[in-house]
């Protein structure tokens, strides 16, 4: 309160000192400069800044995030340097220095290496799918008027629900007896989808990009009210056809959402654990469908290496920035 | 797609010969219409429509491929017996029963879950709004020193992969500060959401700056500003950054399962996950209380949803294209 009133004083003041100006000058001009030079040695008076209270109410923020993730972040990096274990609350054990042994540890890990080559075989079928489904169902969706409000809340029903939830009705529609092999009679794979080491990660893939479909979808409809008419219109004249008018309007039109788009999709695949664990029993078959962050759960949590497991989540990071980077030129294409 | 393809190329044969003013082109009646009508304009509107046919049908396809899993998940949770045949995709009166909600209530207690789920969620909206609206209404109306250094931080904390954080913070909140199986140690890493904070500043940023300067030579408190004046001016974002940070931790499952290990305390998302992979082989129709549970779980995201599916849609999108 102190603080605020101390500063009132030459605000009220600024105004009564610029009042005689528009009298004497005819423009409004050299009224703002005016103001503007009685203003700025008011500004450096106050060394906090005009409203110093700013601080404190940015205060419970800054220590919330600097306390429970800039400071995590930074000890995930440390733990993965060091032979740390779990020990009892206020404990103190030496836990020395190891270098980069946990990372020689769990790179040299099959059971790693079979769950990133996991994420590569979930990233090349559901990063594609995504972009794809989401920008043509989007395309069609701003092309109709009649249900538009019915559609937009069906695709995004799934983002909303949780996945929990929703992983119950998969395991029913694609069990060994289910719906989806009834419909597909012969042509059902012999071993059912879950259970089946080729078919499960692209049944999870194909799980998680129905899930998300919804938010990118709306991702793709705002990118596409930033497209004017007069484009397709001009197109239309000149005779391209609906393709022509996709490929050579829409698609470079949504560049920049299709950038997010496929940087989302890479870190929801990266991030991959619910689908894992729920859908097919923890990574079964053999394996086939382990993640990593399933392993830095497994590793770090249940056998207690949490040194490996932060570790494994640094190379994730690191391998999730790689993939992005690349993403970014293929797709971004030339412009920036 | 085809369909659209035709359509398009109909009309475009249309166009060209109105352009070219060519007799011999055998008028359709859309042609026609489109010729007795404004001459370009009314031919994109015709386009429109034409279009809108092919586009209605692939959105009425994906509509039932997004729907009907929830649709299956709600018969398949109200039947005797599962019916996995076609025909068990309808609803059959004989093969009706309400059972499975008590099966699944007897296994977790669902109400109970519900209640963690909705202390969970509800502690982590309400730091997100108190804290928010502190930080939001201070970086878009308040000047202070190190300003941009907090606009910065809430940036570049939207980026922070929560994977990366998994080990330190079970380390820290688990094991340092004993606080498993609390509600505070499921809320804290989700306590004050970086996105509802950039949806409560874009809001504060578009009130004139004019109105707080002069409620501040009127002598009025910045806190009393805050909740007199830019509080009730931003009652819409105040919906939708509760909407936007609602589904985060009423879905959230891999944070509350490292926590809580008492089923007393669980949120209704992993007592439901623990009793898919643990005890639903043990039960006599697995799938209609795993489904009885699923629909409990889904229904307040779903309904509250379509409730306010507007704003929702509206500031899902005005967030994630900026932030």
């Amino acid at each position: 309160m102190s603080l605020r009133s101390s500063d009132g004083g030459p605000e009220a003041g600024s105004p009564a000192a610029g009042s005689p100006a528009p009298g004497t000058v005819a423009t409004g001009m050299p009224v703002g400069r005016t103001a503007d030079q009685r203003l700025a040695p008011r500004k450096r008076k106050n060394f906090l800044g005009r409203q110093p209270l700013g601080l404190l109410f940015s205060a419970p923020y800054v220590i919330y995030v600097l306390a429970v993730l800039a400071y995590p972040l930074g000890y995930a990096v440390y733990i993965s340097f060091h032979d740390f274990f779990f020990t009892a609350p206020r404990v103190k054990v030496d836990r020395p220095f190891v270098g980069l042994d946990n990372y020689i540890t769990v790179l040299s890990d099959p059971a790693v290496q079979r769950s990133f080559a996991n994420i590569g075989v979930f990233l090349v079928i559901n990063v594609p799918l995504t972009v794809g489904l989401s920008l043509v169902l989007a395309n069609a969706l701003n092309r109709v008027t009649r249900l538009r409000t019915f559609f937009r809340v069906s695709y995004y029903v799934p983002y909303v629900t949780a996945s929990v939830a929703v992983v119950g009705v998969w395991l029913f529609l694609f069990q060994q007896n289910g719906l989806v092999n009834a419909l597909l009679g012969p042509l059902a794979p012999n071993l059912s989808w879950l259970t089946n080491s080729w078919l499960a990660m692209p049944t999870v893939a194909l799980y998680v990009t129905w899930k998300q479909l919804g938010f990118f979808i709306l991702l793709y409809l705002a990118a596409l009210q930033n497209i004017p008419d007069e484009l397709y219109e001009s197109a239309s004249v000149d005779g391209g056809n609906k393709w022509v008018q996709f490929w050579n309007i829409t698609v470079p039109g949504v560049r920049s959402a299709s950038v997010l788009v496929t940087l989302l999709a890479t870190i929801t695949g990266a991030n991959l654990f619910t689908e894992p664990y729920l859908l097919t029993g923890g990574g079964g078959p053999d394996g086939a469908s382990t993640s990593p962050v399933f392993l830095m759960y497994q590793k770090g949590i249940l056998q207690g290496n949490p040194d490996v497991a932060a570790a494994l989540g640094v190379v994730l990071v690191i391998g999730v920035l790689l993939i992005a980077l690349i993403q970014k030129r293929l797709v971004g294409g030339k412009e920036d | 797609m085809s369909v659209i393809d035709a359509a398009t190329a109909a009309n475009n044969d249309n166009e060209k010969n109105d352009d070219a003013g060519q007799p011999g082109a055998f008028p359709s009646g859309r042609g026609g219409s489109t010729r007795g009508g404004s001459t370009r304009g009314g031919s994109t509107v015709e386009k429109r429509r034409n279009l809108g046919v092919g586009s209605f049908i692939l959105l009425a396809v994906g509509a039932f491929v997004f729907l009907f899993p929830f649709y299956y998940m709600f018969i398949g949770s109200l039947q005797t017996s599962p019916d996995t045949s076609v025909a068990g995709a309808f609803p059959n009166p004989a093969n009706l029963t309400g059972e499975n909600y008590a099966n699944i209530n007897g296994s977790i207690n669902l109400l109970k879950g519900l209640v963690n789920s909705g202390i969970f969620t509800g502690g982590v909206i309400l730091f997100t709004v108190v804290f928010g609206l502190l930080v939001g209404y201070a970086l878009a109306q308040m000047h202070f020193r190190g300003k941009g250094f907090v606009f910065g931080m809430m940036l570049l904390v939207q980026m922070i992969p929560f994977q990366l954080l998994l080990i330190p913070l079970y380390v820290m909140i688990v094991r340092d500060y004993g606080l498993a199986d609390s509600y505070i140690g499921m809320i804290l890493p989700f306590a004050i959401n970086s996105t509802a904070v950039f949806v409560f500043r874009q809001y504060f940023m578009q009130l004139p700056s004019t109105l707080f300067e002069a409620a501040r030579i009127d002598g009025a408190s910045e806190l009393r500003i805050l909740w007199q004046i830019a509080i009730p001016l931003v009652r819409p974002a105040i919906v939708t950054a509760v909407l936007l940070t609602f589904i985060g931790p009423w879905n959230e499952f891999l944070w509350p399962f490292l926590v809580t290990k008492d089923a007393a305390i669980q949120p209704l998302a992993v007592s439901l996950a623990n009793y898919i992979s643990n005890v639903a082989a043990t039960a006599s129709n697995p799938f209609g209380a795993i489904l009885a549970g699923a629909c409990v779980l889904a229904a307040p995201a779903i309904a509250l949803f379509i409730f306010f599916q507007r704003q929702f849609i509206s500031t899902n999108i005005g967030s994630s294209v900026k932030g």
